[in-house]
């Protein structure tokens, strides 16, 4: 089983084994707790839940602090299951997970939820293009333009791109090359940006598309 | 702390002498060709040097055959920058120094400025 949860830390840039300067993410990852093994008879079907940053008890309530006891755990702030095949779970309840199950050169698919844009536009939320800002145009910049035919349909069609909450997701990026791994401060470095703030808990699971090659 | 986190994958100081717009340089650049390793030297006077992190850079002018400028940058960290030979500084009263670009023969030269006594010592006889 491979996967962790993390904390983004930032971005930087470090100098690869030829000498390229690469662009980075660094990610606190780990040291994560298994907290429970769903199974296929049980909960119908298979994952393994781990925890996240240790905290102090009070933060959470009874019924967490109940979960967790069950392995002798200590107070963790953040659980996320990591679906796996049946059969694969070759970790147990309570065990602890480090950065040391990934190698670096691997690749990764990275979890997060993207930053909120609030009410975003069109030309932010879609990529629409802007209307001109001469030729006697006023006011209509940013305006989607046409929402719709004419009496026929006399509708606007379901699925038209308009303004509205942008960001505050889950986002995946997938395929990226893990440059660096700190066993010793769990730290590991991607390739690329990862979604979120700083400080954002972010999921590290193996490659859907490593895997398929 | 996120920033004490990324500053410790600077990498580490190549002890490179101190870089001062103006000052004529010789970069030795490690090139990789078909497997093999070789050093080429780029000549030229700093036009700018920025600071930061594993991103400092300066940019290197010199004229090439013909009078036809060639400007080129070097990340101060970077493995392939093998060793930098201060051989001249000179006056400048800015930074950047873009105006060399408009400038040629006399016009683009600089005046010497000598620093430290260590610089005069480095300075190769032939130049």
């Amino acid at each position: 089983m491979k996967g962790m949860i993390g904390k983004k830390i930032g971005m930087t840039q470090v100098f690869d084994d030829n000498g390229n300067i690469v662009p980075v993410t660094i990610i606190q990852a780990g040291p994560c707790h298994v907290t429970q093994i769903r199974s296929k008879d049980k909960e119908g079907y298979v994952a393994v839940q781990l925890g996240f940053a240790e905290t102090k008890p009070t933060r959470l309530t009874k019924g967490q602090l109940g979960h967790l006891k069950r392995n002798n755990l200590p107070a963790l702030r953040h659980l996320r299951e990591f679906r796996i095949k049946d059969g694969d779970a070759d970790v147990a309840e309570g065990q602890e997970i480090t950065v040391a199950v990934f190698e670096k050169g691997e690749r990764v698919d990275i979890v997060g939820t993207s930053k909120g844009r609030g009410f975003a536009g069109t030309i932010k939320r879609h990529g629409f293009n802007r209307q001109p800002k001469t030729h006697g145009q006023s006011d209509r910049e940013r305006a989607p333009g046409s929402v719709g035919q004419r009496s026929f349909p006399g509708r606007t069609l379901p699925g038209q791109r308009m303004a509205g909450r942008m960001g505050n997701e889950r986002v995946t990026i997938q395929n990226l090359e893990v440059v660096l791994i700190d066993a010793d401060k769990n730290l590991i470095a991607v390739r690329g940006s990862v979604p979120g703030a700083k400080n954002g808990i972010v999921m590290i699971k193996p490659s859907v598309k490593a895997r398929t090659k | 702390m996120s920033q004490q986190i990324i500053s410790g994958f600077e990498a580490p100081d190549r002890g490179h002498p101190e870089l001062h717009p103006g000052d004529t340089v010789k970069v030795h650049v490690r090139i990789v060709e078909g497997g093999k390793e070789r050093i080429q030297v780029f000549q030229g006077v700093v036009i700018r040097y920025r600071a930061g992190g594993n991103d400092a850079n300066f940019t290197v002018r010199r004229i090439a055959s013909h009078g036809v400028g060639v400007e080129r940058t070097f990340l101060l960290k970077s493995p392939r920058v093998d060793k930098i030979e201060v051989t001249r500084g000179a006056k400048v009263r800015r930074a950047q120094l873009y105006y060399l670009r408009d400038l040629r023969g006399k016009k683009a030269r600089l005046k010497e400025r000598r620093r430290n006594k260590q610089m005069v010592t480095e300075a190769p006889s032939g130049n």
